[in-house]
């Protein structure tokens, strides 16, 4: 079934900013959210930089019966989906809510609470391992938290690619929409940013160990050793266009236009990656070719052979310097399956402000790097449709297309803009 | 109109025994493979029972290298696949790796291997900045459960979409209808898809401990899972894995492949109530039901086997027992139902997958496996449960389902390539 599935709401927290409007100033003046760690002493590890949800006080947007249950990654999680629906014109009593699917990623789960779980089990006894272990770690967590908050009965569900989960889960929702589901909470807020959720991240080896925050994470760059961690996100509320025009959202950011993923080769075949076939099969089903894309948010692993056959596959699509490409998770870190639901909020508020959003701190392009990388600042351009990609470790590839929709209808072109920066 | 989806393949990794033959003979005898926990000293759990297999991965094929990194539910996960992959028997050209995907359900991925590493670095829970230069390289692998559908991905050389689904304990169930759906859309012509978990681990045991989920029926570890029963309190922890071949109905005709069933509805709802907790009238997983069936093109009359999710929680069936009656009406009477988990426990996000598997084994077969353990039934619960003995009975539509913590409900229809009620949706 063929429908249109829009995008009305969004709930964005980011180390570079709580709230889309303070995340979407900070993006524009490119100010990072990258900095030591301050949540344990990273002195003890190789890499002590991190992107850190600044100022987020739990108990001043969640009941209090919640605060013991959930993993602070949760927490946020809660916090974007509640503005995600504010953001949509969606109150308590919204009868749509009730049908409502809820899909999120999760590439960790709540790993700090799990840590403390362990820490009570193996120091205490099993006596002391709290009553919410069981749910409060797992990787279903922020799908049921959402869920039971707002009362939505639909399908939920969740999805894991480390870091390309965030689109797959919103690709998820939008099937969702199509089997005739009407309104969908979807995207990825996480983090793990607790000494042994950093042990493990240490161990993909895929960690700056830099110590200065403007040179750790620098994506196609020829500097480029690794990447910076960070914790955050965003949710999404997506609707079928045609009910989202009959309540009278006030919002239409954008529609979510075509989505698919592939698997790299087994390791070790020398075959191409699955990135570019990704991007193809997305243009595809969005029924768009590569001259409609008016900028690429790219993955921007920061590791030069994976940097390398990003940008191999991006100018395979586009051509040399084809199509302008950005990194703005250059000043958020990446954030596990958060980041590419971050970035597709990101790629709508590109579409509704004309404006690509810069990659900071990159000077010098790798020299394998044949991109248009939007560096230093933001550059105006009248962009009708984005691309996102994402991929996650062990070979994930996913690509998502969003599309800027008329701003017609019940009137999302009256409506004051929700994020300028003047106000 | 929609593509038909066809299970061609079906490998499985079960207490008591691996493989599909052994899983069958075991859960169609009716004995159990619950035992007083092996792998390490339960004594200070309230809960010392579990459903453990007994699984050597060297002797499964897997390399040494392949022990090394990958986790105990990744290996269930890869054995059970292989075994899927030799059943399907579909040759190099049968499908472009690009239209062949992966989909498998876990609901705590790599617990066992992330808890004895923790154990390490922390050295013994002492620290709370662990010391990350005892990591081993495959942490990461760990933290991470994607690693498990990506195993499964090179095992089946698969280059089309890929992803672990997490849905707590419905993950396995929702695993292969996340697959199907694939399939019909036309992003993928033929899926590896399953489930799999290998919970069996201290801090398992002691979450559970925490909330009285699991039976302390310590005395009687063979007959301690107890669905049903007026006696039952709390499920028995298992673990193991189920992985099948799903593909194109026109792809496995073309091909001449055996067609096991077809998944031919399913459907997933939350219930927004509790993170555990269930409303005892079983509204959500009723509606899941509808819908599958529904999808299906089945009418309750057509289900001639109901493979339940049966925990043998207090709660679960009570709830459950609602949510048949009130989907199924009349039908719910008539029907047999029956809870495999009464012998090989409940592996929480494998045993949906597991489930389907012996769903279409008893439509293969004609067998429909029993509830063990089942002496006298509570009087809430008031269906035909199939007690202790399998019974010999043609069945051509199963309706299979599962309860997760999260609130997740889900139903899934599979019914005999070419049987009557199997009308593909328009």
């Amino acid at each position: 079934m063929t429908i249109s599935a829009v995008v009305t709401g969004m709930g964005v927290a980011s180390p570079n900013g709580l709230g889309t409007q303070a995340y979407w100033r900070a993006v524009l003046r490119g100010e990072s959210g990258i900095g030591r760690i301050t949540r344990f002493d990273p002195s003890p590890y190789p890499a002590t930089l991190a992107g850190e949800v600044p100022g987020f006080d739990a108990t001043a947007h969640l009941p209090g019966r919640l605060i013991p249950q959930t993993d602070r990654s949760t927490q946020l999680a809660l916090t974007a989906a509640q503005w995600a629906l504010d953001d949509a014109g969606l109150g308590p009593d919204e009868p749509a809510l009730a049908h409502a699917s809820v899909v999120t990623s999760n590439a960790a789960g709540g790993f700090e609470f799990g840590q403390r779980e362990l820490q009570n089990l193996w120091r205490k006894g099993s006596g002391y391992v709290s009553a919410y272990q069981s749910f409060a770690w797992f990787y279903a967590v922020n799908t049921g938290q959402i869920s039971i908050r707002h009362g939505t009965r639909g399908p939920g569900s969740v999805l894991v690619a480390e870091q390309a989960g965030g689109l797959d889960a919103i690709g998820q929702a939008r099937r969702h929409l199509r089997g005739g589901t009407a309104l969908a909470l979807t995207g990825a807020v996480e983090g793990a940013l607790c000494p042994w959720g950093w042990a493990g991240l240490l161990a993909s080896g895929r960690l700056s160990t830099s110590r200065d925050h403007a040179r750790a994470f620098l994506p196609f760059d020829s500097c480029a050793a690794g990447h910076v961690p960070g914790e955050g996100g965003a949710i999404l509320v997506m609707e079928e266009r045609t009910s989202a025009l009959r309540r009278g959202a006030p919002t239409v950011y954008g529609e979510v236009a075509g989505y698919a993923a592939t698997f790299d080769p087994r390791p070790g075949t020398g075959r191409e990656p699955g990135l570019r076939r990704a991007i193809l099969l997305a243009l595809a089903d969005a029924g768009l070719g590569a001259a409609d894309i008016g900028v690429v948010f790219a993955d921007g692993a920061a590791v030069p052979s994976l940097d390398q056959a990003e940008a191999d596959a991006i100018t395979a699509v586009f051509g040399p310097r084809g199509v302008p490409v950005t990194v703005p998770k250059t000043m958020t870190g990446r954030l596990q399956s958060g980041g590419a639901a971050l970035d597709v909020a990101t790629a709508l508020l590109a579409l509704w402000h004309k404006t690509i959003p810069p990659t900071v701190n990159v000077g010098q392009l790798a020299p394998g790097a044949r991109i248009d990388l939007v560096t230093a600042a933001p550059r105006r351009a009248d962009i009708a449709a984005a691309l996102v990609l994402a991929r996650g470790h062990g070979g994930f590839n996913s690509a998502l297309v969003v599309r800027a929709t008329p701003r017609g209808g019940t009137g999302p072109d009256t409506t004051p803009d929700p994020h300028d920066r003047r106000s | 109109m929609d593509r038909r989806v066809a299970l061609t393949g079906m490998g499985v990794v079960a207490p008591g025994g691996l493989g599909v033959k052994g899983f069958w003979e075991l859960i169609t005898s009716g004995a159990t493979a619950t035992r007083r926990i092996s792998f390490f000293d339960p004594s200070p759990f309230r809960s010392q029972v579990a459903a453990e297999c007994d699984f050597d991965p060297a002797r499964e094929g897997l390399t040494p290298q392949e022990v090394r990194r990958m986790d105990r539910a990744a290996q269930f996960a890869v054995v059970a696949a292989r075994e899927a992959l030799a059943d399907a028997a579909a040759e190099e050209g049968d499908c472009d790796p690009a239209r062949l995907g992966v989909t498998i359900g876990s609901a705590v991925g790599c617990t066992i291997s992330l808890e004895q590493e923790y154990v390490v670095v922390s050295n013994g829970g002492q620290e709370w900045l662990v010391d990350h230069s005892y990591v081993v390289p495959h942490l990461h692998d760990y933290l991470v459960p994607s690693s498990i559908a990506a195993e499964v991905a090179w095992a089946a050389e698969a280059e089309g979409p890929v992803a672990l689904l997490s849905t707590g304990c419905t993950s396995g169930i929702d695993a292969v209808g996340h697959a199907a759906a694939l399939i019909r859309e036309g992003s993928a012509d033929m899926m590896v898809a399953g489930a799999t978990d290998a919970p069996i681990s201290p801090i398992t045991l002691a979450c559970f401990d925490a909330i009285k989920a699991t039976t302390p029926r310590n005395s009687d570890p063979a007959r301690a899972s107890r669905p049903f029963d007026r006696s039952r309190n709390g499920f028995v922890l298992g673990e193991g894995a189920a992985v099948f071949v799903l593909e194109d109905l026109a792809l496995a005709r073309q091909r001449g492949a055996h067609v096991y069933a077809e998944v031919a509805g399913f459907a997933t709802r939350c219930n927004a109530y509790h993170m555990t907790g269930l409303r005892s009238d079983g509204a959500e997983m009723a509606e899941a039901i509808t819908a599958a069936m529904a999808q299906a093109g089945t009418a309750p009359a057509d289900i001639g086997y109901v493979n339940a999710h049966g925990s043998g929680t207090k709660q679960n069936d009570r709830h459950e027992t609602a949510a048949f009656k009130r989907s199924l009406g009349d039908r719910a009477y008539q029907v047999p139902v029956s809870s495999i988990k009464s012998m090989i426990g409940h592996s929480l996000g494998a045993i949906g997958s597991i489930e389907v598997a012996a769903s279409v084994l008893a439509i293969e077969h004609g067998v429909i496996p029993p509830t063990a353990n089942l002496e006298e039934p509570d009087p809430e619960c008031d269906l035909d449960y199939v007690p202790q003995v399998a019974r010999q009975q043609a069945v051509d539509t199963v309706l299979t389902v599962g309860s997760g913590f999260g609130g997740f409900q889900s139903a899934m229809v599979l019914t005999r390539s070419g049987a009557a009620s199997t009308q593909a949706l328009t």
